[in-house]
């Protein structure tokens, strides 16, 4: 055991003391934290899982914005409750283009990663105006703000260039044609073909808010109704391993 | 006053050397570590080896490693849904098979069906509709005898089935009540209010209902029928009856007419199975406006 007993080396000079537990610290991070990036089953392999839309992605900053996810998570757990309740538990795939991701177990309202189509796009609209007209015990605040401000698609390119900086794979052709599927989106009579063919066939295309124009609250609800809708489960088996 | 003495210390303290450290002339004694923290500091080594062992534990380059006992927190859910799916599965099974006009013949469905639907009622429709089924403003109360869509148990099934004017099903339940504001001139648009309003409103202004008349035997009749009594196969609403989904104001009247009206209801076929659909629709036949 001579080698131990040279432990008052260490503790002697500072400089070698932080050598060897920077070393020790790397080592342990490279065990715990590397292989997570590398683990093929890390993120599930799923069908139907795109990056947000314009309008989903406006509308996921405005929920960020009015501190949504203080009271709402996003994450159903793998509990046979939470299934029943929520539907399927929520996989990594799917948010693995959120930045932030919005998973959470503070639940003062409830959760919301499978929030998309429950509910129809009037009731969202009545619910976040005045929440306590549809559920009375309800403790949630009003929203009706958002129905009157409305969005100018002003700096949606740079918002999709910001996303795709931190690791979306958004296309220079959505790029491009990001203000045009900002107000297609909102606009059942629009020419929407291209917005469909560059995020998918499960895009809902319609005047979210019924009101013409597109505001806040078409916006939040789009993302709303996209919440937990794009993985398609026929097509998905869980890993037994995890 | 006296006091015993003091006991003696039992034995002189036992000679413990020391490190060897010294600072200003003080030193460290070298004791042991007690026996329990050591034994417990061992059984822990031992304890972590068995646990990486048996559960998931070391990733490796494609997965972690499984395990010997093959946990994993998805099987179990997995295997939890599927044990209560196995405890219903027979009464599951029935429920679907059978016509919903025959539930209430089976005391044991009948029983099952009340009783499961009332949990998938609390899960999925009191949002809409309320706790107790009572609704809000632009979602129905399921407690009265008015019906949009019919409320026979057959009709109800279809509507929690295939859902009102929904994308998502093809064989949805659509109506359209347009926005008569882009077909009517103003005041036409107020007289057909004012009619609407003298069926059960008795201070009606009678030239406009008169005039109201006329409007609504040339727009309305194909719909809501000449009696205004409405139509369930085209979810035209009764408007005789003085309940009003979205309000029974003048004002209320007047925005339905001239900006149209066209509540959603998502189709629950694409989230629930057949025999919860049964069972709630049969559920709220039973909540007490069923016909």
């Amino acid at each position: 055991m001579a080698l131990i007993d040279k432990h008052g080396v260490i503790e002697r000079n500072a400089t070698l003391l932080l050598i060897f537990s920077f070393i020790v610290v790397t080592i342990g991070g490279i065990v715990e934290i590397v292989p997570l990036f590398y683990l093929q089953n890390t993120i599930e392999k799923v069908q139907g899982m795109r990056v947000y839309t314009p309008l989903e992605q406006t509308g996921r900053n405005i929920y960020i914005r009015e501190g949504c996810y203080v009271c709402h998570s996003q994450m159903i757990r793998p509990m046979r409750d939470e299934v029943e309740r929520y539907g399927h538990y929520s996989l990594a795939a799917e948010s693995m283009y959120d930045h932030p991701f919005q998973w959470g177990s503070k639940r003062t309202g409830p959760d919301l990663a499978r929030v998309g189509g429950r509910y129809s796009d009037q009731w969202h609209v009545d619910h976040l105006t005045d929440p306590q007209s549809v559920v009375p015990e309800s403790i949630m605040p009003k929203y009706g703000f958002l129905k009157d401000r409305m969005i100018d698609p002003e700096h949606i390119e740079e918002l999709l260039l910001t996303y795709r900086a931190v690791g979306d794979p958004y296309t220079d052709e959505m790029i491009e044609n990001a203000k045009a599927d900002f107000l297609a989106q909102a606009d059942p009579d629009s020419d929407y073909d291209g917005l469909i063919e560059r995020y998918g066939e499960n895009v809902q295309v319609r005047n979210f808010d019924g009101a013409p124009g597109v505001s806040e609250m078409d916006a939040l609800v789009a993302y709303l109704q996209m919440l937990g809708t794009l993985v398609d489960f026929s097509t998905f088996t869980p890993d037994k391993s995890r | 006053m006296t006091k015993a003495p003091r006991k003696a210390p039992k034995k002189e303290q036992k000679q413990v050397e020391t490190t060897g450290h010294s600072w200003d002339g003080i030193e460290e004694y070298n004791n042991p570590l007690p026996r329990w923290w050591l034994w417990t500091f061992y059984a822990s080594i031992v304890f972590a080896v068995g646990y990486m062992i048996a559960y998931p534990a070391w990733p490796l380059m494609e997965r972690a490693t499984p395990g010997v006992l093959g946990f994993s927190t998805r099987g179990d859910v997995a295997e939890e849904i599927k044990r209560f799916e196995e405890m219903n599965a027979g009464i599951e099974k029935k429920l679907a098979e059978t016509d919903i006009t025959e539930v209430a013949q089976d005391p044991e469905l009948k029983h099952y069906a009340t009783q499961a639907g009332a949990a998938v009622f609390k899960t999925w429709c009191i949002q809409c509709h309320g706790a107790g089924g009572q609704g809000a403003k632009g979602f129905p109360n399921l407690l009265d005898d008015e019906w949009l869509w019919g409320g026979d148990l057959e009709n109800i099934h279809i509507t929690v089935n295939h859902g009102i004017r929904t994308e998502a099903d093809e064989e949805t339940r659509t109506g359209d009540m347009p926005a008569w504001a882009d077909v009517l001139e103003p005041d036409e648009l107020v007289a057909v209010v004012e009619y609407v309003l003298s069926f059960n409103q008795k201070d009606a202004n009678a030239k406009l209902v008169e005039a109201g008349k006329v409007v609504f035997e040339d727009n309305c009749t194909a719909c809501h029928g000449e009696d205004a009594k409405g139509d369930p196969d085209l979810g035209a609403p009764d408007l005789t009856n003085a309940i009003w989904l979205y309000g029974g104001s003048r004002e209320d009247i007047m925005e339905s007419v001239a900006n149209g009206r066209a509540g959603v209801m998502p189709n629950w076929n694409a989230r629930l199975s057949e025999a919860d659909i049964k069972a709630v629709a049969f559920y709220v036949h039973g909540l007490g406006g069923g016909q």
